[in-house]
């Protein structure tokens, strides 16, 4: 398999040195790499699953609004950055590891390289004050 | 296939006793076969780039990016001054920038007392990126490498044998160094199963951990990439000004006890030239 564009390597050496949870998707949304902070959220790690196909790891999340409903998957940034190439932002819920709902803020940006060419998407987990 | 590496030095070229035998210039080699010559990069050791009594109908000219010294010797360059000499340059584009503004700067008053525009010989400029071309008789692979600014390495594949040229790049930058997944390593689709490597290896290890982040590689890691990507034969090259032959000769005794993999290595020098059949 040919390696990554320097832009998506970049991104993950990037995500690699923060504390914030970070996850790199290819164009269709696969999950290419997340970083340490991203493991809490997905129970388990990058060194134990590698990469992960778009239909197993967006499962995992099970994403709420403020009433408690299931949120479309159209309705989250990251699909929303897949299908438009725009970043977006957007604050929900998403059911924890516990079971318990914690609200959380997303913000998800495209990977648009020196060519012009969409190369992927990244989607950063921020804590909400309220967690 | 004949490589013929006309400059060595990374940053700035030296000129004393004690770099001699390594050699001062800094980054130019020349790829040659079937009457085709290609110039890759145009820092100050393309002062030794011979060509023929009767000029080429055209000079190609390749470079990895506009650092000064991988373009120091090009405005030195005879054949730009020729009337009749068709010169392509091939180099890459920056994001919002294109390749003749980018050399313009360099190229003009105060750096240069000719502007690039009033050069004579007839000059075709050729914006590359992550691109595929052909010079014939080469089929020249670039792709953006890890390094500040836009910066490529070369793939270049002839009759029988392919070189890969990577005198610029930091493929372990991050918090992890190298990693061994060759998916995420900067350059690896160029460097791979390459008859011979040309790469960056300013750096000791040592030094390399206060120089993280300035585009350059250690020796070490130079050594571990080629490993990882099947190179048959390495030439460590862009020696940093300050790395004295004796210094050079030394250092490469300990690369070679080391040397797990077996990996056929050296410094690159001056005047060397690599008959790959």
């Amino acid at each position: 398999m040919p390696s990554y564009p320097i832009e998506i390597i970049l991104n993950r050496q990037l995500a690699d040195c923060l504390s914030i949870p970070v996850f790199i998707t290819d164009t269709s949304g696969n999950l290419i790499f997340y970083n340490e902070p991203a493991d809490k959220i997905l129970g388990t790690s990058y060194e134990s699953t590698g990469e992960m196909q778009v239909e197993v790891w967006s499962t995992i999340f099970k994403p709420l609004d403020e009433s408690g409903d299931p949120l479309p998957p159209e309705g989250l940034p990251l699909v929303q950055t897949l299908g438009d190439q725009l970043p977006h932002h957007k604050v929900f819920w998403i059911k924890s590891m516990k079971g318990n709902s914690e609200k959380i803020s997303v913000t998800s940006y495209p990977i648009i390289g020196r060519t012009g060419d969409f190369l992927g998407a990244v989607a950063i987990f921020w804590e909400t004050k309220d967690l | 296939m004949i490589v013929s590496i006309k400059g060595v030095r990374g940053s700035v070229p030296t000129s004393n006793n004690e770099t001699n035998l390594f050699g001062g210039n800094t980054s130019c080699i020349t790829v040659y076969e079937d009457g085709c010559l290609l110039i890759v990069d145009g820092g100050t050791g393309i002062q030794n780039v011979k060509l023929p009594g009767v000029l080429p109908k055209r000079i190609d000219i390749l470079l990895t990016h506009l650092h000064l010294d991988h373009i120091q010797g090009l405005g030195f360059f005879h054949p730009l001054f020729e009337t009749t000499q068709e010169v392509h340059i091939w180099g890459p584009s920056g994001a919002s920038n294109n390749l003749r503004n980018r050399l313009n700067r360099f190229l003009s008053p105060p750096l240069f007392p000719i502007h690039f525009r009033d050069l004579p010989c007839n000059i075709t400029l050729h914006d590359i990126s992550n691109s595929i071309f052909e010079i014939a008789p080469f089929t020249i692979q670039s792709q953006y490498v890890i390094h500040p600014g836009p910066t490529v390495g070369f793939r270049i594949k002839g009759k029988n044998s392919v070189i890969a040229y990577i005198p610029d790049h930091e493929p372990a930058l991050g918090p992890r160094g190298l990693l061994t997944d060759t998916k995420w390593i900067s350059g690896f689709d160029l460097m791979k199963n390459v008859d011979l490597l040309l790469h960056d290896a300013q750096f000791t290890a040592a030094e390399y951990k206060t120089k993280i982040g300035w585009g350059h590689s250690s020796m070490e890691d130079c050594i571990k990439l080629a490993s990882l990507s099947g190179v048959k034969r390495l030439l460590l090259t862009h020696h940093a000004p300050s790395h004295k032959d004796d210094f050079l000769d030394e250092y490469l005794v300990g690369l070679n006890s080391t040397n797990e993999n077996h990996l056929d290595f050296e410094f690159a020098k001056e005047g060397m030239e690599i008959d790959l059949k």
